[in-house]
């Protein structure tokens, strides 16, 4: 029986693991909500305006780890042939293609104050957009065939495939001339801001991932309904 | 003797189990039969066979050997005969066969591809150069049919060959069958009707899974 | 007789689908037809005036040319999915990855080649300086090769599904830009008298890279639609 590897099993890890991720993510973000907006210091050349980092940094950083966590589901599902893989794949997708637009959209009404423009074609930004391509996409295969187990192992391969650009999209900034800043948090040598900027980047992220998990949870229970329905459904029309 | 043998058989088809537990044996020389019902799974038990779907359950072996550590093998081994007849209208009836028996690649010109016996033993040889299009659903399937005889292979899969086929073209069917089965080969076919001949057969509404019991998917 | 092995099987595969191309002739034409129409838009759209169209012509053409390949791309599978063959192929001994790549050989000889060959007529329809038609040249025929491979890996992926050839657009764009981005950079820097070495390169490497990558995407989703 490989396609229904322990269902159960794990919707009750789920089931037990859903309120812990619905807490922290709540306190994550409230604690880093304040601390970012209130707390830490403003930009001496930015002043206020830099405080839009706090949610945009997060949300990058979560486009590119519910990718990556996209690709590797896909790929335990193709591998092993588990149900359960592709159904939290395509219960992360919508949550990563979300947190690439927020980043894009918080992205642009940061630019527009420190840059000048509400968008710049370079590397960095066409390689997050070609990312928000790839969830649309995804999106929009596995959702196009009327077999649904189809559609998933469709969509599985192109996952897997779009995982080229995840660290194009990490490199550009270095290997390229951009507009955009370089990185500053995820280096070989430490991070370079100070805490009290860290800090609520942190938090954020930490609550940003909670909150992953949990809409994520969410979904993949109300996946497994939906099958446990229709079972029932043909079950009973045969009967 | 070669032999073809499944054990536990369980497959999934369109989101239900088409069939659970079943097994099945077959060796040179002889020619299991397959009946059911529609929807019973005769189809989707012979693309487990082929290889083109994969199982949920259970073991396929060639002479002892598991099908899944010699996919290669299986297939060059192997004449699938399905629904649809592969038969491009652009093509000529010749060229249709001649390009099934380059992509059979066998690699040795003794044991190689004979399209011409092929065009001949279905009676297709008048048509060699009409283009396919102009077939009619009997030829067309008879244009399939004649890979059978073009090409060498142990082991042949049929899914309801004699559909469309008219009375004559049933009995060069079974010519052939029969010829492949004195040389040592094993056939597998599916039909609707129960076949009064001395062929082995396996009822495969007996194997039916129903729909996907979500409950006891639990290992 | 065919003791010919794979390379023979390979050659008739390519042999089969070049035949089929040009025995169906209009499909070849309609692309390039469409290639130069949606060229033609662009003049009529953005006004005549040649140092704008100048400007734009490398990326007018590259773009044009992605458009008209895409159209093609959908048909690649489609009829052997539905006509039973692509489970033979599948079942044949003949591995599957080299199936894809004899296929995708064979859309970039009735599609990719005929749209390089009409791509300089376009250049002059567009007023591009003579400095740029050898590196659109040679960008092209690194470039559309990349197209025939991702695009394969699109059609295969999209077999089947509702409104395929939209589907297939959608996932195979996004993949491309990366060529489109270099493909034009190289153009413009021939305009611009500078060595397009680098970009030519990175194209090359991008060739390669899909040539080594798409068969293995391409198989699998095949062996998923054949099932």
């Amino acid at each position: 029986m490989h396609r229904f590897v322990n269902p159960i099993r794990f919707l009750k890890l789920v089931s037990a693991v859903q309120p812990w991720a619905m807490g922290i993510s709540i306190v994550c973000l409230i604690a880093g909500l304040y601390f970012g907006l209130v707390v830490s210091p403003a930009d001496y050349q930015q002043s206020e305006t830099v405080r839009i980092m706090y949610v945009h940094v997060p949300a990058a950083w979560m486009a590119m780890f519910c990718y990556s966590a996209l690709a590797a589901a896909s790929a335990v599902g193709l591998i092993w042939r588990h149900l359960t893989a592709f159904v939290v794949a395509r219960a992360t997708a919508p949550i990563g293609g979300a947190f690439t637009f927020l980043a894009l959209a918080t992205g642009s009404l940061w630019g527009k104050p420190m840059w000048g423009t509400w968008w710049v074609w370079d590397a960095r930004l066409t390689s997050v957009l070609i990312l928000l391509f790839l969830y649309f996409g995804y999106m929009a295969l596995e959702g196009a065939f009327d077999d649904r187990a189809r559609g998933m192992r469709a969509a599985a391969i192109l996952a897997i495939v779009g995982a080229v650009n995840v660290p194009i999209i990490k490199f550009s900034v270095d290997w390229w001339n951009t507009l955009h800043q370089p990185a500053s948090v995820v280096k070989m040598d430490g991070p370079a801001i100070h805490a009290s900027m860290l800090t609520p980047l942190l938090l954020m992220a930490v609550g940003y991932t909670a909150f992953y998990f949990w809409v994520m949870f969410v979904r993949v229970r109300a996946e497994f309904n939906d099958a446990r329905i229709q079972a029932l459904r043909l079950r009973q029309s045969e009967a | 003797m070669a032999q073809f043998t499944g054990s536990g058989l369980s497959s999934f088809r369109g989101g239900r189990m088409a069939f659970r537990g079943l097994d099945f044996g077959v060796g040179g020389g002889e020619m299991l039969h397959l009946v059911g019902p529609n929807g019973s799974g005769k189809s989707t038990l012979l693309r487990v066979m082929a290889g083109l779907l994969p199982l949920a359950g259970g073991q396929l072996q060639w002479d002892g050997t598991d099908l899944a550590e010699d996919r290669d093998g299986h297939r060059a081994r192997l004449a699938y005969v399905g629904h649809a007849d592969a038969v491009k209208g652009e093509l000529s009836v010749t060229e249709n066969l001649q390009f099934w028996c380059a992509m059979a690649a066998h690699g040795s010109p003794n044991g190689g591809a004979d399209e011409a016996a092929g065009l001949q033993r279905f009676n297709l040889g008048k048509l060699a150069d009409l283009p396919a299009r102009f077939l009619s659903a009997g030829q067309r399937r008879r244009l399939n049919l004649a890979r059978l005889a073009a090409i060498p292979a142990t082991l042949w899969l049929l899914d309801e060959p004699a559909a469309s086929l008219d009375s004559a073209s049933v009995a060069t069917l079974e010519a052939e069958i029969k010829r492949h089965l004195e040389a040592g080969g094993c056939v597998v076919m599916a039909s609707h009707g129960r076949d009064p001949s001395d062929s082995m057969v396996l009822e495969l509404s007996q194997y039916a899974g129903g729909g996907m019991d979500f409950e006891d998917a639990v290992p | 007789m065919s003791g010919l092995g794979a390379p023979g099987a390979l050659g008739a595969l390519i042999a089969r689908d070049i035949r089929l191309a040009l025995r169906q002739g209009a499909d070849s034409m309609m692309v390039i037809v469409f290639f130069v129409l949606v060229v033609v838009l662009f003049p009529l759209g953005v006004g005549p005036e040649p140092a704008i169209l100048g400007r734009i012509a490398a990326g007018v053409i590259w773009v044009a040319a992605l458009l008209a390949a895409m159209l093609s791309m959908d048909r690649l599978y489609q009829t052997d999915h539905a006509d039973g063959s692509l489970e033979l192929l599948v079942l044949s001994p003949l591995p599957l990855e080299l199936q894809f790549l004899a296929k995708a050989a064979a859309h970039w000889l009735t599609t990719g080649l005929p749209l390089i060959i009409a791509a300089p007529l376009l250049g002059v329809l567009l007023n591009m300086r003579a400095e740029g038609y050898p590196v659109l040249l040679a960008a092209l025929a690194l470039g559309t090769p990349s197209l025939s491979l991702i695009g394969g890996v699109g059609a295969a992926l999209s077999l089947g599904a509702r409104r395929s050839g939209v589907l297939l657009s959608l996932l195979v764009l996004p993949l491309f830009i990366p060529v489109l981005i270099f493909g034009v950079s190289a153009v413009d820097a021939g305009l611009t008298g500078l060595a397009a070495k680098a970009q030519l390169l990175i194209l090359g490497a991008l060739l390669l890279g899909a040539a080594a990558l798409a068969p293995w995407a391409g198989a699998a989703a095949l062996r998923q639609a054949a099932e």
